[in-house]
């Protein structure tokens, strides 16, 4: 059921009249008040300007992922000025503004005219994007040590029975090691390398370990004559201790009568 | 004190006694077999009774062989015996017929013969020596003797082996038993993985000494039989390291900074050590005291030398392998570096000599009339400087050493897959195997410790 008003102030009237009536009942009637001093009718007015009214301010949409951007959109009526703070700055009365925070941002509108201001605030909230795979597990290295690129570049020197001078072959693989040592002494000032002198299996143990020790010597003094530190080459014998096979043939014999090179310690 | 010196005098005067009453006996025990009159054994084949009996046929040849391996007696063989073998000293009744044995076809000098029994639930040997040249009981008998062992195999083993020692011993004739031959093997397994062990005389009781689990090598023992000494890369640089043989415990060495340092020798008064090790390219000889203080060389050659070997008699002049002439030959100084000359011909490769203790004879290998690498074992005369190969087409063969009784070589062999090591007598007989498992190499044969 609705009441307009004016029921409404009867009924009001008659509960107000009904209430005073039965109390009066119980107590001795006092004497009604004095009727208020007639006031004085007010002064209408001034005309008045009507106040600035934001009646739009919206983020489209309101959240986005990080690096995406969202749309600012407004409405604003009897203003004489918008300003939107975060770097906006002056905007017209209805428009709309792209923005790309770089995280959540809450942007200001304040528009302010002859009636007053008004601002209004809206937040543009910034998820963070979702992590990225985890990084392969071989992933390839950037850089790569000195030593492995000895054992990758540097050549075995052969040589002849019971001989410990470079044989021709032997000094163009010893001249491709000297220029591979130069490069890894410059890029490596504190790396060492250790030449491993080694013999086949014939002779005596005792003996093998001196020739072994001739044959690398044989190299180091070939790579100090390219110009390379003496210093950084170092030099031990195994003999016929370390034998790269075993089969008694020239084949194998010749594989195990060589220098290797190897990291120093 | 005193108790050593009442000892070390009826030690002389039982040999001085044998010297005088034994025929046949070597007075004067040098580096070869072939020279002297050898006394002649007859050595019955004994039987026990009992439970004994069953292990006799392993003691019978386990005496046999024991004197037999000694080189230095001719051991008549049993097929010419009476058929009635004596076992106990009654059983040489009045009148005595030691003739029997003395004259043809046995001949011999002296008769092994005895029994066994058990006793304790052990074997019991009574052992009896008797000079058949003599004729009566009284004055041949030269000991009767019990030995005990274990009733087994074994037990039967240990008491021929007394026996023997004890006839031996009565010869004037050292006994290996008690000596140590000292060696590299590679049966722990792994790569560039060879530890020095050691065994007994016939190539019982092999123990490991060193665990370095890295390449170590070329043993050397010194003369007291307390130290012994190698190389090794146990440290990375090769180096030279001392143990003590009884619990392999080391001892302080400083060694250089050399890409080689090897083949370690002692001189016979214990205090320096020589060895090889490199200086500019070039392997030379080198002498410092046992602790390694004190370095200084021996040689200063363009030429690779090794295998320095001290005069063990003399202690002044040593055996080198050197380059100096082109090949590797033989070659001696004094430690002075006087005297040097050129032992072999100037052809092939030699290696690895050693002394015979009496400092008169050496062992060697050399490549000699083989294909380049085919070592062979030679003996030499100092005096004659004539090389007498005693290996031949059984393989590969070096690292030959002397037993300290001076009549027996061991070395090492390559006959087939693997190298093992064997002993045989200075002439090149009486080959035996010692080894069986993985590579054995470079015996050293030192005598025991006291």
């Amino acid at each position: 059921m609705r009441m307009n008003s004016r029921t409404l102030s009867a009924a009001v009237f008659a509960a107000a009249l009904f209430v005073a009536a039965s109390g009066c009942k119980k107590k001795v009637a006092a004497a009604p008040p004095p009727p208020p001093p007639p006031v004085e009718a007010p002064p209408p007015p001034p005309p008045k300007a009507q106040p600035p009214r934001i009646d739009t301010f919206v983020a489209e949409p309101a959240s986005v992922e990080r690096g995406q951007s969202s749309t600012l959109r407004w409405s604003v009526a009897n203003a004489t000025s918008m300003t939107i703070d975060q770097g906006v700055g002056a905007v017209q009365a209805n428009g709309t503004r792209q923005v790309n925070p770089g995280n959540s941002t809450t942007y200001t509108l304040s528009a302010s005219g002859a009636g007053g201001m008004d601002t209004r605030s809206v937040t543009v909230t910034v998820n963070a994007p979702p992590p990225p795979p985890p990084p392969r597990p071989a992933a390839p290295k950037v850089t790569i040590s000195s030593a492995e690129v000895l054992s990758r570049e540097a050549q075995d020197i052969y040589f002849d029975y019971d001989m410990s001078d470079l044989r021709a072959d032997a000094v163009r693989s010893a001249t491709a090691n000297a220029e591979l040592l130069k490069r890894i002494f410059a890029q490596d000032p504190g790396f060492t390398v250790m030449i491993e002198g080694n013999c086949d299996e014939r002779g005596s143990a005792e003996y093998n370990l001196g020739l072994g020790d001739r044959r690398a010597t044989s190299l180091k003094d070939f790579y100090v004559q390219q110009g390379l530190p003496a210093d950084k080459i170092k030099t031990i014998s195994y003999g016929k201790e370390k034998p790269v096979c075993t089969d008694a043939n020239e084949a194998c014999y010749q594989k195990n009568r060589h220098d290797h090179m190897a990291p120093g310690q | 004190m005193k108790r050593i010196h009442i000892a070390t005098l009826a030690i002389l005067a039982v040999l001085l006694a044998g010297a005088v009453l034994l025929p046949g006996q070597r007075t004067e025990i040098t580096g070869t077999i072939s020279s002297g009159e050898k006394a002649v054994l007859a050595v019955t084949d004994m039987h026990g009774s009992g439970a004994a009996e069953q292990y006799m046929d392993t003691f019978n040849k386990a005496l046999w062989d024991e004197l037999d391996s000694s080189g230095q007696i001719k051991l008549a063989p049993k097929t010419s015996y009476p058929l009635q073998v004596p076992q106990q000293e009654g059983d040489f009744k009045p009148p005595v017929m030691f003739s029997q044995w003395s004259g043809p076809p046995v001949s011999a000098n002296y008769l092994a013969f005895g029994y066994t029994a058990v006793q304790d639930n052990q074997i019991l040997l009574f052992g009896n020596f008797f000079n058949v040249g003599q004729s009566t009981v009284q004055s041949a008998k030269v000991f009767a003797n019990r030995y005990y062992g274990a009733l087994s195999g074994d037990g039967a083993r240990s008491v021929a082996r007394q026996f023997a020692a004890d006839i031996l011993k009565q010869l004037g004739i050292a006994t290996l038993s008690g000596t140590k031959i000292y060696f590299v093997s590679d049966r722990t397994g792994g790569s560039f993985v060879k530890e020095i062990w050691s065994m007994d005389y016939d190539g019982s009781n092999q123990r490991q000494l060193t665990r370095y689990g890295s390449s170590s090598s070329e043993p050397t023992v010194s003369a007291d039989g307390k130290l012994f000494a190698f190389m090794t890369f146990a440290g990375g640089n090769p180096q030279i390291r001392i143990h003590s043989t009884d619990t392999s415990r080391r001892q302080t060495f400083l060694n250089p900074v050399s890409s080689v340092v090897e083949t370690p020798e002692f001189t016979p008064d214990g205090k320096n050590i020589l060895f090889a090790a490199a200086v500019d390219g070039w392997t030379q000889l080198m002498m410092a005291g046992v602790d390694g203080s004190g370095m200084r060389r021996l040689s200063n050659v363009r030429a690779i030398e090794v295998s320095p070997r001290v005069n063990p008699k003399t202690g002044n002049d040593l055996l080198f392998i050197s380059g100096r002439s082109g090949h590797q030959q033989l070659w001696r100084m004094n430690l002075d570096g006087t005297d040097r000359e050129m032992l072999t011909t100037g052809v092939g490769d030699v290696a690895n000599p050693a002394w015979s203790p009496d400092g008169h004879h050496i062992a060697f290998s050399w490549t000699r009339g083989y294909e380049p690498g085919n070592l062979n074992i030679f003996v030499m005369d100092i005096a004659d400087k004539v090389p007498v190969q005693l290996t031949s087409n059984s393989g590969r063969n070096e690292n030959p050493w002397w037993a300290p009784d001076g009549v027996h070589l061991v070395f090492s062999s390559m006959r087939g897959r693997a190298t093992q090591i064997y002993s045989m007598l200075a002439d090149g007989t009486s080959v035996r195997q010692l080894t069986t498992q993985g590579n054995n190499i470079q015996p050293v044969w030192a005598k025991g410790i006291e």
